[in-house]
């Protein structure tokens, strides 16, 4: 069966691959950095489960150490050019296409053929993961049709995935450091204090502020925090179930389902949300970090604002 | 009651406003909220290694970033660069519009993972929407290619995320149905789906509208 493990296993090496190469890359000056960085990753991927809380806990300081004082910088690994890939492109055509459609196709294929047909039950991959599993699929399908077709040279995938991977840099790390930010606030009963405070500002009687400040809270708390997901139970606890449900008697379908939505708003805002906001300003190579969040605001608040009075308007009826 | 742990979101709130480097603010927080609510050093690095370390799955979408940098070796940006400087009347805008509709239904059906930045956004839908926007209004400058580039990714997170919410099995449904049943309030995830449905119509209008803005005011800057 294909487990996670697998696929941490997948990741892992591939991170140490970035590592090793990165070291021997002459090009570029903080060459040992960005190999302690990605081999960090290597060791958590690989090791994860064998080095400890305390241990993943020092890795982590690690990374963030490497990255916050600028000891990472980005190689310049050996890759074509300009004109070579506008020649190359017209000679191979839209057949192009064709590998790069391999990872969806075995992914979209793969997950009906799990669910709808008995194939599912032979326990292929493990259960609710089946996604990442035929992800990884996908990418070996992929790569092994690269290679029978185009010959690359072995090193190519590796050398390839390290010119991507360090235009994005420490944004990588930052969605799973902000996951461990929320376990420790959860340790901490930040969610509670949360609730408390948001509940004492909200005025006495009044349903449409009660709706404005539950929508406004998810939307700003998903901002702090970089995701509706741990907006969502302190807002539900302060406001969402005892205000909205339980005193005004709201329909709590729509309640939980558009209060979601209202902190999605939010993670359109965030440099917090950095998988979505940070990530595809370093991949598309923008001057601007913020660029795609700027991009995002004019979209964002009038949808904040419609998911708003969809609760005040359709939730009490 | 002890409100010292709300420093950290304090230090975040500044770490970002200071555009402070985001690993540094991060980490600095947790540290900072851990040991205000009381907790010893050992156990605040123990709770930050241990969540980090339950977190690996999202580590493991980067394993397509090889796929995708060996396809753009071979020119899969230009490929898609020319595809749409061979349609006429394509326009940044309509492009976007076209993958906003695209990502939306395919988040509804459950097939999130397909599409995103990495595997998407930057191989196909940013280069194919810079080039209608070349076709149509010349060469870009740097501020407006940026533009373009930002509205292409922007599309994708729209998308995702005013479209996934109409899938059943999707994780923040189940965290919605969690919650309120802890308070005894039972519902059924296709009571919350169904939900999702008027704010995705809603993502699609605004945010579509805006797009079509997009090779408006692109026009307008190429007149200038």
């Amino acid at each position: 069966m294909i487990t996670l493990h697998w696929l941490y296993a997948l990741a892992g090496l591939m991170f140490a691959g970035f590592a090793l190469l990165s070291a021997f890359d002459r090009s570029n000056a903080k060459r040992l950095g960005n190999a302690a960085f990605w081999g960090l990753m290597a060791l958590n991927l690989l090791a994860g489960d064998w080095i400890g809380s305390f241990g993943n806990g020092l890795l982590v300081l690690g990374l963030a150490g490497l990255s916050g004082f600028g000891l990472v910088g980005r190689g310049d690994p050996p890759t074509t050019g300009e004109a070579e890939r506008e020649a190359s492109s017209a000679r191979l055509g839209n057949r192009l296409f064709l590998p790069a459609l391999v990872i969806p196709a075995v992914a979209l294929a793969g997950t009906l053929l799990c669910n709808y047909t008995p194939l599912g039950s032979l326990g292929l991959f493990e259960a609710k993961r089946e996604t990442y599993g035929l992800l990884a699929l996908g990418v070996l399908a992929a790569l092994a049709l690269i290679f029978a077709w185009l010959r690359p040279p072995a090193l190519a995938p590796l050398q390839e995935g390290r010119r991507l991977i360090d235009s994005i840099g420490w944004a990588v790390v930052l969605p799973q450091m902000l996951a461990a930010l929320g376990a420790l606030f959860a340790a901490a009963g930040v969610g509670d204090l949360i609730g408390g405070l948001v509940q004492s500002v909200i005025p006495d009687g009044s349903l449409f502020a009660t709706v404005l400040v539950f929508g406004l809270g998810m939307a700003l708390f998903t901002i702090i925090m970089g995701n509706a997901f741990a907006a969502f139970p302190v807002m539900a606890a302060a406001i969402g179930v005892p205000l909205l449900i339980r005193r005004y008697g709201g329909d709590p379908a729509v309640v939980g389902a558009v209060g979601m939505l209202a902190g999605f708003c939010g993670t359109l805002l965030t440099p917090m949300a950095a998988n979505f906001n940070l990530v595809p300003a370093g991949l598309l190579e923008l001057k601007d970090r913020y660029g795609v969040i700027k991009a995002q605001v004019g979209t964002a608040l009038p949808l904040l604002a419609l998911n708003i009075l969809l609760i005040y308007g359709v939730a009490f009826r | 009651m002890n409100y010292w742990p709300l420093l950290g979101i304090l230090l975040v709130v500044a770490g970002f406003a200071l555009r402070m480097n985001p690993m540094l603010v991060v980490t600095a927080a947790a540290l900072a909220t851990g040991l205000l609510a009381g907790l010893d050093p050992v156990a605040v690095v123990s709770t930050f290694g241990k969540a980090f370390n339950d977190n690996r799955i999202i580590a493991i979408v980067w394993i397509v970033l090889p796929v995708i940098g060996l396809l753009e070796r071979f020119g899969l940006q230009q490929r898609a660069a020319a595809q749409i400087r061979g349609m006429r009347r394509a326009t940044a805008g309509r492009l976007l519009l076209f993958y906003l509709g695209y990502r939306q239904l395919t988040a509804a059906i459950g097939l999130q993972a397909t599409a995103g930045h990495p595997q998407t956004v930057r191989p196909l839908v940013a280069p194919m929407a810079l080039a209608a926007a070349e076709q149509q209004h010349g060469e870009l400058d740097a501020d407006t290619a940026d533009k373009v580039k930002s509205f292409a990714a922007a599309t994708d997170n729209v998308g995702l995320f005013f479209g996934e919410d109409i899938f059943l099995a999707i994780g923040s449904i189940v965290l919605i149905q969690q919650t309120l049943a802890t308070y005894g309030v039972q519902l059924a995830p296709l009571q919350l789906a169904l939900w999702a449905i008027p704010s995705a119509i809603g993502a699609f209008l605004i945010h579509g509208a805006r797009l079509l803005w997009l090779d408006r005011s692109l026009r307008r800057a190429s007149q200038r």
